[in-house]
């Protein structure tokens, strides 16, 4: 029959909905609780997952179908809140920006917390010593006087444009935890509080640089900085950490930050 | 109640154990060019200050007396120490080169986008020089003059 026919060369052709392909991942996690553990251990686990899933979706997996006690913070799982920076692979990443595809899975996936700041539980770790140093910086607009005919500091896009790189950060900490000085030195104030300092220094509109640029020529501010780039490698926004860092380090030695006058 | 010779075949319905792995404490944080370029830089500035602690209290000793200086110069003139001061030339040249790519860094606006290029051609310099020093060098040691 002609419509046999038409069929089977319909066949022929790639179906649309032909079955995704899914594939067993291991996943090798760092474990601790610090109410049975003496010492974090690692344990691996089986997951089935698509190409397109996240390294949050196996974790999901994980804790709802295999160990609901696994332990790991995520909000918004698209890359904005910054909760789950955490160490994949040897390297800090976002796991809800993490795709499978991009990890080579015919070697076990490692998961473990980031690195010098207090561990809690599993991949939680404390993050209170990095907000700390966050608010030391005062993150806040410093103005003195009212804005000039009606309600808004003028700036012009120039001047806008010279801070908008650090402007991208989520506080995830994934910058503060890439770092070597960091790690064997926590009372350094960390790339993610100098990006943050460096939004406001090199804004127009605020009036206490010095104050910032102040607190950062201390002995554990932007000198402690040894320009490995993990900070900026490490970034899930894809701010240039330590460029920023450099330019706070050339603010601090003019002994201002160098702004658009217009 | 009935007696059974044989255990239960199927074992208790408990939660396995956790498949723990034996592994070193965290993995390695895999840094890129700019972390291994900051650990060579640390190995060889140790390296080089140990050095200078060294050379500086041996030179001094002319001050006191020449002839101790002459004996104690004249223990490195050694093939282990030619070896030793082939290390050196190789970690003071690392360490300057890598020293100037930082200055890049740090006092210029194209220095950190710049800094994977800069690192490799510091070790392509650094192998160039290598290059000229090593075999002259060698030959000294071990060319019996």
């Amino acid at each position: 029959m002609a419509g046999a026919a038409t069929l089977e060369a319909v066949d022929n052709t790639p179906k649309a909905e032909a079955p995704i392909q899914a594939f067993t991942v291991t996943l090798i996690i760092r474990r601790f609780d610090p109410e049975k553990d003496a010492e974090p251990y690692w344990q691996d686990f089986d997951v089935e997952l698509y190409a397109t899933d996240r390294v949050l979706d196996a974790l999901h997996k994980i804790k709802w179908e295999q160990d609901g006690s696994l332990t790991f913070r995520r909000s918004c799982a698209h890359g904005i809140c910054g909760s789950d920076a955490m160490r994949i692979n040897g390297r800090n990443r976002l796991a809800c920006k993490t795709l499978i595809k991009d990890l080579d899975i015919s070697k076990p996936i490692y998961v473990e917390a980031i690195k010098g700041l207090p561990l809690e539980k599993d991949l939680i770790v404390d993050m209170e010593p990095f907000f700390a140093s966050y608010r030391e910086i005062q993150p806040f607009l410093i103005a003195s006087d009212k804005p000039k005919d009606g309600k808004e500091r003028i700036q012009s896009v120039a001047q806008r444009e010279r801070f908008d790189d650090t402007t991208k950060c989520i506080l995830c900490a994934a910058c503060t935890s890439s770092c070597p000085v960091f790690w064997t030195d926590g009372q350094y104030f960390g790339p993610a509080a100098i990006v943050n300092a460096h939004r406001f220094i090199f804004d127009s509109r605020d009036e206490a640089a010095s104050v910032r640029l102040d607190i950062l020529n201390d002995k554990e501010g932007v000198w402690r900085c040894r320009t490995t780039f993990n900070c900026t490698e490490a970034c899930p926004r894809g701010i240039e950490v330590t460029k920023a860092i450099a330019e706070v380090k050339a603010a601090v030695l003019r002994g201002k930050p160098d702004i658009p006058k217009k | 109640m009935t007696s059974q010779a044989a255990p239960p075949e199927s074992p208790p319905a408990s939660v396995p154990e956790p498949r723990k792995r034996r592994l070193p404490a965290g993995t390695l944080y895999r840094g890129r060019e700019g972390m291994w370029s900051w650990v060579l830089h640390r190995i060889t500035g140790t390296a080089i200050f140990f050095f200078l602690l060294v050379h500086i209290l041996d030179t001094s000793l002319i001050r006191i007396s020449p002839e101790a200086y002459d004996a104690v110069i004249g223990t490195y003139k050694t093939p282990i120490m030619g070896l030793g001061e082939v290390a050196l030339v190789a970690a003071i040249g690392l360490h300057a080169l890598n020293g100037l790519r930082i200055i890049c860094i740090d006092m210029f606006s194209w220095g950190p986008k710049a800094q994977r290029v800069m690192f490799w051609v510091a070790i392509g310099l650094w192998i160039v020089l290598l290059i000229g020093f090593v075999p002259r060098h060698l030959m000294h040691v071990f060319g019996g003059e």
